[in-house]
């Protein structure tokens, strides 16, 4: 009975000590980051950039290519 | 896709901070955050020069490696992005980044420091591309839109580059050609110093050590 009594006291002991503990913050245990779409998925947005498909990653691929190229002023035109 | 990159040519930048206000009026940017701004070096003396400075999106982001809740992420076009909701606004990210890229808004009577805004390359955040949620925290995903950032298509005399590394990268060098200049202006012995900089005449090749 007495057994039962200590065993049943350390219990108590060792639980009540684990809710002082310190919960663990490495980034591994933190919560998962969220998931960004790829920039090609684009939303329903009003402003997409004429000839744009959206969801289509070559055509948006292109559009940027060209988008950049039209920052280069020593470009011959076409 | 290759990496996604900003350049300033500081021979063109007229200091007009067009890119500045194109990128406050695109994101909605609050009061006393600053996205990009424009540096002058020698300012009023001959020699003047002036780079818009902005996130330079580091492939190895120091601001990615100090941060203590892990905020940061980069996107398949190698554009730094970062997590409001994640973000605790402590700082460090501040100290440790080389361009002064991240801002904290000040809110409030007392000022309380708010979360950490920089530039997204006007590619949002974590939310989904152009939602409300994602304009409210970030501001617009012009990426998305299939469109460059705001501030480098405004530049009105095209000194500030953005896009796709090496797009940005060969019109930067037709431009060094058309000046006059060649490949001196390139590389690693100008950026570091050719052999046989720097050495005293009859100098060795080689130094020894005695």
């Amino acid at each position: 009975m007495t057994r039962v009594a200590t065993a049943a006291c350390g219990l108590i002991m060792i639980l009540g000590i684990a809710a002082c503990g310190e919960r663990v913050q490495t980034t591994a245990s933190g919560p998962e980051k969220k998931a960004d779409a790829p920039g090609w998925q684009a939303g329903s947005s009003a402003y997409l950039a004429p000839g744009y498909s959206p969801g289509d990653r070559t055509s948006w691929e292109a559009q940027l290519r060209n988008r950049a190229q039209a920052q280069n002023d020593f470009a011959v035109p076409k | 896709m290759a990496r996604m990159k900003f350049i300033c040519d500081a021979e063109r930048c007229i200091e007009c901070n067009g890119c500045v206000t194109a990128c406050k009026a695109e994101h909605d940017v609050p009061w006393g955050v600053n996205r990009r701004r424009v540096v002058t070096l020698n300012d009023g003396l001959p020699g003047e020069r002036s780079i818009s400075v902005a996130c330079m999106h580091c492939s190895d982001a120091p601001c990615m490696a100090v941060c203590p809740v892990d905020c940061f992420y980069r996107t398949d076009e190698g554009v730094v992005l970062h997590d409001k909701d994640t973000c605790i606004g402590c700082g460090y990210c501040s100290y440790a980044c080389p361009f002064g890229a991240p801002q904290f808004p000040t809110n409030g009577t007392f000022g309380l420091r708010g979360k950490m805004d920089k530039c997204t390359f006007c590619a949002g955040g974590p939310e989904a591309n152009g939602s409300v949620a994602e304009n409210a925290k970030y501001g617009r995903n012009r990426l998305s839109e299939g469109k460059l950032p705001a501030c480098a298509e405004m530049c009105s005399t095209k000194a500030l580059l953005g896009g796709d590394g090496d797009v940005v990268a060969d019109i930067f060098r037709s431009r060094v050609l058309n000046r006059g200049k060649g490949s001196e202006v390139w590389g690693w012995g100008t950026a570091y110093g050719k052999p046989t900089q720097g050495k005293q005449p009859g100098q060795p090749a080689e130094g020894k050590k005695s």
